[in-house]
C-alpha cells in the first residue's frame, strides 16, 4: 500500500499507455477480423490474385485517328464528285492529289474543321500531318479511356476491390485481389483484354459467292474486306469496309436468351445508330447484315424487313458466363488501342497461405527467443524492454489498420526484422545504466543519464534506417514498398514505446528500485560498491 | 547476465593489420566471385517468366523438361525443386504480352499428362519492366548511400560520413559476393535485404561513433586510438546483443519463412555478420587511416562555441541598443 503510493504517475507513463491502448483498439478488427472498423488488407502475395502492368500500345490510337479523317475525306470527295488521285496514309500523315486544281479550294475549306492537323498545300497535292500536340492528346485519351473502361468493366465482374490505376504516363496497373481459381482468372483476363469493338456492317451480295477465291487485296480494290466466322474460321464473309454503324452508338447490352433458350446479347442503339439502322434495314430487304465483334462475324442474318427501334440480338454459341462477359464489355465500351501486358504477377490462393503460416511461424519464433533472452540477460530490464516490443507490435498493427495498408510478404518480413531490432534501443539504453551504476551513480542519476546519453545514439541511428526505408518506397514497387512501410512504423513506433515508455516505466518504479537496492534482479548485474 | 565486463579496453587498434588483411581477403575473393561466376540475375530485373508448380506427388523433373521441349517459348527453361520435392520453378527467358494466352497459360497445357499438378504462381515481368526495375533498384541504393552520406557527414564529420560509407560499400560487396558464391536469384526482395543491411549496418556503426564523438569531446586523452579502443570495448555489449537479437530473428526468416523468402533472409543473415564485423573493425581503424585529429577537433570545436557565445553577444547588444 505504502509502496504503490510512491508510484511517480509521469506525463511519459500517460502517454505511452495512450498508446498501448489506442495500439490494441485500433489492432482489433484486423487481429479478431471484427466486421466493422478498418482493417489491413492483405498482400496479392499473401491471399492470391493477379497483378498486372499493362501498356497500351497508343501507336495505334493515332493511327486510328488518322484512318477516321482518310475516312471522312474519301466520304466528303464522292459526295461532292471531286476527283482524287491516290489518298494513302501511314501513322502519322496523309498525302493525295486533286485532279482538278478548282477543287483545291472546296477541299481546303472543308479541312478547316478538323482539328489538330497541320494542313500543308503544294499546288494539287494534299499533305495532313497530326500536330505534336494532336498526337500527345490522341495518346493520352487512349490511356484514359483504357482506365475508364477497363475500370468499368472490371467493377461489373464480381470482384470484391478491383484497382485499376494509371502508372507513369502509359501504363496502367490492375491489382485483382481474391481471385479463386485458373478459371476466375482466365475469365478476369479476357474480360480486361477484350476490346469489344462492335460493328454493323453490310455484307457484299455481288460478290460475296467468290469469296473463297478472293484475296485480301483483291477484296480491297472493290472496297471490301474478307472476315472469318468467329466459330469456324473456314467460312469467310465480305463485306463493305465502311461500317453501318459501330459500338459507339450503342447504349445498353445485356444478356438474354433466344427461343432455344441459348444466351445471346440484346443491344440498344441510341436515336442516331436507331435511325441508320432503320433506314439501312429498310432498303436492303434480302441482304445480309453481318454482326461484327473484334474483327470476326458472330452472325449475317438475312434482312427480312425494316428493323426500327434500334434494338439487335448477337447470337452466338456461347455460354452464359461468355454471353455476361461480352454483354458487360460491350456495355464499358471499346478499348481505343490495343493492350498488352508489361508484367503479371500471379499467385494462387494456397501458395498466399503458406506464406501466412511460414512468415507466422518466423514471427513467433522470433519473438519468443528475443523475449527470452531479454528476460534472461537483462531481468526486470528486459521484461520492462518486452513490454515495449509487445506495444511496438499492437501499434504497428494498429496504424496500418487506419491507414487501410497494405501487409505482403515483404511486409510480413519487415515485421519479423523490427522484433529484433526495435529492442536494440532498449539494450543501448539499459546497458548505459548498467555502466552508470557499476560507476556508483544513485538509480535516479543513472536512469536520467542514461537515458540522456543513449537518446542521440538511437535517434542519429533510426533516422538513417528511415532514410534507407524512404528511398525503398519510393523506388520499390508493389510488394517491396511494403516492407519499406512495416519498418518505417516500427521505427517510428519504437521511439515512442522504446524510448518514451519504458523511460516512463523507470521513473514509475524509480522509489522501488532505489529501495531494494537489487540490481542484480532490477538490471541484471552484480552490486555496484 | 553479464557477457562483457567492463575492466580495460580491449586493444581492437592494434589487431587492425590483420583484420584489414581479412576484409581484403574477402573484399578480393568476393569480387573474384562477382567477375567470374557473376550475379544470377532472376526474373524481376533480367526480364522473363518464373511458373511455381505443386504437384500431389513428387514432381516427375526428367518428364516435365521432356515435355518442355515441344515449344520453343521454353527454350533454356530450367526446372529446379523449390523447397520440397513436390514443388517445382520453371525459369525461362521469355516472356510473352498476350493478356488471355500467357507463357503460364501454354506451360500448363505442355505440362499435361505430367501428373495431378497446381500452378501456384506464375510471374512474367517483360524486358522493359525489367530494365526499368534494375535502373530503379541502383538508383535507390545510390540515393540512401547519398542520403546517409550527408546525413553522417552533417551529425559528425566528413571522415566519419567517408568511413561508414566505405564500411557499407565493404559490407554490400561482401554480401553480394555471398550471394553470387551461392547462385541465389537476385530479384527485389535481395535488392531490399540491400538496403535493410545498409541501414542495420549502419545502425552499428553510428552507436560506434557516437561514442567516439563523446570520448573525443570529453577525455582528456588525445591518443585517437586509445579513445576507439575505449569507444568499442564500451559499447561492445550493446553491438554483440543486439547482432544477436537480429540474427535470432533473421535466422528464424531463413528456417521458416519459407522459399519465397530464402534469398532476403540469406542475404540479411551475411549482412548481420557482416555489417557487425565492419562497424568495430572496418569503419572505427579508418578514422585513425584518414588521420583524424583530436586536438584539431578539439581547437575546433572550441572555435564553435566561441563564435556562437560571440553571435550570442552581439545579439545581446543589438537587442539592448535597439530597446
Amino acid at each position: 500500500m505504502q509502496e504503490s503510493m510512491r508510484m511517480k504517475l509521469n506525463y511519459r507513463t500517460v502517454i505511452f499507455v495512450i498508446a498501448i491502448v489506442f495500439g490494441l483498439f485500433f489492432s482489433a478488427p484486423s487481429l479478431l477480423q471484427l466486421k466493422d472498423g478498418k482493417k489491413i488488407t492483405l498482400g496479392l502475395d499473401l491471399q492470391g490474385g493477379l497483378h498486372l502492368l499493362l501498356g497500351v500500345k497508343t501507336e495505334e490510337a493515332t493511327k486510328s485517328r488518322i484512318k477516321s479523317i482518310a475516312a471522312s475525306i474519301k466520304h466528303f470527295t464522292t459526295r461532292e464528285d471531286i476527283l482524287v488521285d491516290f489518298l494513302t496514309f501511314d501513322e502519322s500523315s496523309i498525302t493525295f492529289t486533286l485532279l482538278d486544281g478548282d477543287d483545291v479550294k472546296r477541299v481546303k475549306n472543308y479541312l478547316k474543321d478538323t482539328t489538330g492537323i497541320t494542313i500543308d498545300v503544294n499546288a494539287e497535292s494534299f499533305l495532313l500531318e497530326l500536330t505534336p500536340e494532336e498526337v500527345i492528346r490522341t495518346q493520352k485519351q487512349a490511356v484514359d479511356q483504357a482506365i475508364e473502361t477497363i475500370r468499368n468493366r472490371l467493377d461489373q465482374f464480381g470482384l470484391a476491390e478491383p484497382e485499376v490505376a494509371r502508372q507513369g504516363d502509359e501504363k496502367i496497373l490492375v491489382q485483382l485481389a481474391g481471385i479463386k481459381t485458373q478459371e476466375d482468372e482466365q475469365r478476369a483476363r479476357e474480360l480486361i483484354s477484350r476490346a469489344a469493338k462492335l460493328e454493323l456492317m453490310a455484307v457484299d451480295e455481288n460478290r460475296a459467292a467468290r469469296v473463297q477465291n478472293m484475296s485480301h487485296a483483291d477484296a480491297a480494290a472493290y472496297g471490301d474486306i474478307i472476315l472469318d466466322d468467329v466459330k469456324n474460321p473456314a467460312i469467310k464473309y465480305l463485306v463493305r469496309e465502311i461500317p453501318i454503324l459501330d459500338g459507339g452508338m450503342l447504349t445498353d447490352a445485356s444478356m438474354g436468351f433466344d427461343q432455344n433458350n441459348r444466351p445471346l446479347i440484346n443491344f440498344k442503339l441510341n436515336a442516331e445508330g436507331a435511325e441508320i439502322f432503320g433506314d439501312f434495314t429498310g432498303k436492303n430487304v434480302g441482304k445480309r447484315l453481318a454482326v461484327v465483334l473484334d474483327g470476326k462475324v458472330y452472325s449475317a442474318p438475312n434482312i427480312n424487313e425494316r428493323i426500327g427501334g434500334g434494338s439487335g440480338q448477337i447470337s452466338g454459341s456461347y455460354t452464359v458466363e461468355e454471353a455476361k462477359d461480352l454483354a458487360i464489355a460491350l456495355r464499358s465500351g471499346a478499348l481505343l488501342a490495343p493492350i498488352y501486358v508489361m508484367e503479371k504477377r500471379s499467385v494462387g490462393p494456397s501458395l498466399g497461405a503458406d506464406s501466412i503460416e511460414a512468415s507466422m511461424m518466423a514471427l513467433i519464433g522470433g519473438f519468443v527467443i528475443v523475449v527470452l533472452f531479454m528476460m534472461l540477460y537483462y531481468r526486470a530490464a528486459g521484461v520492462v524492454a518486452n513490454i515495449a516490443l509487445i506495444a511496438n507490435l499492437f501499434i504497428i498493427l494498429a496504424v496500418m489498420s487506419l491507414f487501410g495498408a497494405t501487409l505482403t510478404l515483404p511486409g510480413m518480413a519487415g515485421i519479423v526484422l523490427t522484433v529484433g531490432m526495435a529492442v536494440d534501443a532498449n539494450v543501448i539504453i539499459t546497458e548505459r545504466i548498467r555502466e552508470l551504476l557499476l560507476e556508483g551513480k544513485s538509480i535516479h542519476k543513472a536512469i536520467e543519464e542514461g537515458y540522456a546519453n543513449a537518446m542521440r545514439a538511437i535517434l542519429d541511428a533510426n533516422i538513417t534506417t528511415l532514410i534507407a526505408a524512404v528511398v525503398l518506397y519510393a523506388y520499390g514497387t508493389g510488394a517491396i514498398k511494403g516492407f519499406a512501410i512495416t519498418i518505417s512504423i516500427g521505427i517510428l513506433a519504437s521511439m515512442l514505446t522504446a524510448i518514451l515508455g519504458t523511460h516512463g516505466i523507470y521513473q514509475l518504479l524509480e522509489a522501488r528500485i532505489h529501495r531494494s537496492k537489487n540490481n542484480k534482479f532490477w538490471f541484471g548485474i552484480r552490486e555496484s560498491k | 547476465m553479464e557477457f562483457f565486463k567492463y575492466t580495460r579496453p580491449f586493444n581492437f587498434m592494434g589487431k587492425s593489420k590483420l583484420t584489414l588483411t581479412l576484409s581484403i581477403l574477402m573484399l578480393v575473393t568476393s569480387l573474384v566471385v562477382l567477375m567470374t561466376k557473376g550475379l544470377n540475375y532472376g526474373v524481376d530485373f533480367a526480364g522473363g517468366t518464373i511458373v511455381q508448380v505443386k504437384y500431389t506427388a513428387d514432381a516427375p523433373i526428367d518428364e516435365m523438361r521432356e515435355k518442355l521441349k515441344s515449344n520453343e517459348l521454353f527454350d533454356g527453361a530450367s526446372i529446379t525443386k523449390f523447397g520440397s520435392a513436390d514443388e517445382v520453378v520453371i525459369r525461362m527467358k521469355s516472356a510473352t504480352s498476350s493478356i488471355t494466352v500467357d507463357i503460364g497459360d501454354v506451360t500448363r497445357e505442355a505440362l499435361v499428362g505430367t501428373g495431378e499438378y497446381e500452378i501456384r504462381r506464375v510471374d512474367i515481368v517483360g524486358p522493359k519492366v525489367g530494365n526499368e526495375l534494375k535502373e530503379k533498384g541502383i538508383m535507390s541504393l545510390v540515393l540512401a548511400t547519398i542520403g546517409i552520406l550527408i546525413y553522417v557527414a552533417f551529425r559528425f564529420e566528413w571522415r566519419f560520413a567517408v568511413a561508414s560509407i566505405l564500411a557499407l560499400v565493404h559490407d554490400i560487396i561482401i554480401a553480394l559476393g555471398a550471394i553470387a558464391l551461392v547462385g541465389l536469384d537476385v530479384n527485389l526482395d535481395v535488392l531490399a535485404a540491400l538496403l535493410t543491411l545498409l541501414g542495420y549496418s549502419l545502425n552499428d556503426t553510428i552507436i560506434i561513433f557516437d561514442r567516439i564523438r563523446e570520448n573525443v569531446t570529453d577525455s582528456k586523452n588525445t591518443e585517437l586510438s586509445e579513445v576507439i579502443n575505449e569507444s568499442v570495448t564500451r559499447t561492445l555489449a550493446r553491438t554483440t546483443l543486439t547482432s544477436l537479437t537480429t540474427f535470432f530473428v533473421v535466422f528464424m526468416l531463413f528456417m521458416f519463412g519459407g522459399e519465397i523468402i530464402h534469398a532476403f533472409a540469406f542475404t540479411l543473415l551475411v549482412g548481420v555478420i557482416v555489417g557487425t564485423y565492419s562497424s568495430i573493425f572496418v569503419a572505427s581503424p579508418m578514422l585513425l587511416w584518414f588521420g583524424f585529429d583530436i586536438k584539431a577537433y578539439h581547437v575546433k570545436l572550441a572555435d564553435k562555441t566561441k563564435r556562437e557565445a560571440e553571435k550570442e553577444k552581439m545579439r545581446e547588444q543589438f537587442e539592448s541598443g535597439m530597446i
